[in-house]
């Protein structure tokens, strides 16, 4: 296993001139080459690039260090993620050879605060599901278990994180895309407030719902992740203009009288015995830290999947409707119509998940069907945002498992695809309240692989989130 | 609800598909499956509940969400058309649309 150093720890290294980022960069770089055969978390490396903003960074580095929280730190980004001259093909034939001609907000943001990116992450296509076997370049697999999948969407830039690649990467979470696959890699994944990161340059999948967060291997390096990513911008209109708190400063381990809301209805049926366990087990640590348990109630729980497949897959096929094959990405040869040439560009270029989910999306919308699928799940939808304003009452963090089950076998859910939506059941309902949450392991299984425990704070929250989950980690 | 292969056919015609035979009988098997689950939502008595609705900006914002008009640097044509499959003399090129 590859040592896995700490933002705080490799600043330390430049600090004392032990280390420069050129050396950090060049040996994470080697890291990628050496497994990614074997993990295929990396769709795209970025070597020269990144070697040469790297030694660039040299001379300056102590100068950085003062003033750049991510001074010559070496990233990751999902490959659903512009970056001005990257090829990101959002894991799709459709976008297989698209190089964006800008840079999303995030990604910039990143790169203002000195940070390196290094390659692009591997995602199922269009961050549609949870394995990242929906990949149209091979799945990711997991370090722990390469016969095991890594959780996805994100599951590149989580195996990038758990494997040592890099210290930090980025996500997007649409459904739990960032937390369920930290979940499954053992590491910590954010999913901000919907609002709180600029989506300016993440390929849209469903608008609503989409947010761009941070892995990292600590609640440290995802809390200065987070600092650097959030804020207002200008190019996003549902960015939210609230002000960005210190995050790395909320972190004192302190959580006497922290009220933990723990919905009965997300222990029941369809949870792994292991993983109750190992959650259970993790808010009596919490109990033992000064915090204190409270029920809560989250009663429509057992609706959150279908609601979640009904707006999803709407918002996908509106939003997947701009891949004609008219101004980027591939194009079916030899289409006597521009109509043929639209249908078979769509039929080649996309994946078998993918068509689904915007069939699926395309009927909820459908004349007919309208009022009964889509505007009935958008009234359910409103419940939810209820339930949690009501338990929040009550609480300042809700406590649930991440992911119903461990880790599942490469192939093993791949022909069912409503089982693999069922593993959701905890994470969607969090993007369609709009709130934050964060996973953060919590043990590992008989079989060795890991287990998360998901915290949910209102909006806005993070740093109390952050804070729950440093007090745990210490 | 069960769901017909024709049925099938017409969505892939509104979503711009056109699928091959194996996947019209898959899909029409899945899409099934997955509608007969989301009918459960009919157990819900949501006839007082108005649509959720996303929040303004506005509400959003801790100030007014509304800016000055400025013209600023954008794309260009160069940029714009360098991703596309088929362009010409600044224009996109695709095949015929009446016709043929």
């Amino acid at each position: 296993m590859t040592i896995k150093r700490t933002i705080d720890q490799i600043h330390e290294l430049y600090a004392s001139g032990e280390s420069t980022p050129g050396e950090i960069t060049k040996a994470a770089l080697d890291r990628i080459e050496r497994d990614n055969a074997g993990l295929n978390a990396f769709l795209m490396v970025d070597r020269e690039g990144a070697e040469r903003r790297a030694k660039a960074m040299n001379a300056g580095i102590k100068a950085d260090l003062t003033h750049k929280p991510l001074a010559g730190i070496p990233v990751a980004i999902k490959d659903n993620l512009c970056a001005e001259g990257l090829r990101t093909t959002c894991a799709s034939r459709i976008l297989g050879n698209y190089v964006p001609p800008y840079t999303a907000t995030a990604v910039r943001k990143l790169e203002e605060a000195g940070a390196i990116i290094v390659g692009k992450t591997n995602l199922d296509e269009f961050a549609m599901g949870g394995s990242t076997e929906n990949s149209a370049f091979g799945p990711s697999r997991n370090p722990w278990n390469v016969d095991y999948v890594p959780g996805g969407s994100s599951g590149g830039s989580a195996v990038a994180v758990a494997a040592g690649h890099v210290p930090v990467s980025l996500g997007s979470d649409t459904g739990g895309s960032i937390r369920q696959p930290a979940s499954f890699c053992g590491i910590v994944g954010l999913k901000p407030t919907y609002g709180r990161v600029s989506r300016y340059g993440l390929v849209a999948f469903a608008s609503s719902l989409d947010q761009i967060g941070p892995l990292a291997n600590n609640v440290r390096d995802t809390a200065r992740m987070l600092q650097v990513i959030s804020g207002h911008d200008r190019y996003d209109s549902t960015s939210a203009n609230v002000e960005v708190p210190d995050y790395l400063g909320a972190l004192t381990g302190d959580i006497k009288g922290l009220r933990i809301g723990v919905p009965s209805e997300c222990f029941g049926e369809g949870l792994d015995a292991e993983v109750r366990e190992k959650v259970e087990a993790a808010i009596k640590l919490l109990e033992d830290r000064g915090a204190r348990v409270v029920e809560v109630s989250l009663p429509h729980t057992r609706y959150v999947v279908a609601v979640y497949y009904i707006i999803a897959t709407a918002e996908a096929s509106s939003n997947l409707a701009r891949f004609d094959g008219v101004r980027y990405g591939f194009r079916a040869e030899e289409s006597r119509t521009l109509s043929e040439m639209y249908r078979r560009t769509r039929d080649e270029g996309f994946g078998a998940e993918v068509k689904r989910r915007i069939m699926l999306g395309t009927f909820v919308l459908s004349s007919g069907y309208y009022d009964a699928y889509y505007e009935k799940a958008q009234r359910v939808r409103a419940m939810l945002v209820n339930d949690f304003a009501e338990a929040f009452r009550k609480c300042d963090v809700i406590a649930t498992p991440t992911a119903p089950t461990p880790p599942f076998r490469i192939g093993e859910k791949s022909d069912d695809p409503l089982a693999m939506y069922l593993g959701d059941i905890y994470t969607v309902t969090i993007n369609l309240a709009g709130v934050p949450a964060i996973s953060i392991p919590c043990g590992v299984s008989k079989d060795n692989l890991p287990i998360g425990i998901q915290f949910i704070g209102p909006h806005f929250e993070e740093a109390r989130l952050l804070n729950a989950a440093y007090a745990m980690e210490k | 609800m069960p769901i017909t292969q024709s049925e099938v056919e017409k969505i892939a015609k509104l979503a711009n598909l056109e699928l091959t035979t194996e996947e019209r009988e898959s899909f029409s098997v899945q899409l099934a499956a997955i509608i007969e689950y989301i009918d459960q939502l009919n157990e819900l008595d949501t006839s007082n509940i108005k649509p959720w609705q996303p929040k303004s900006a506005g509400e959003m914002s801790q100030s007014s969400a509304s800016r000055e008009d400025i013209v600023g640097p954008s794309l260009g044509q160069q940029k714009a058309l360098e991703q596309s499959p088929d362009h010409d003399e600044g224009h996109f090129l695709v095949p015929r649309v009446i016709g043929g």
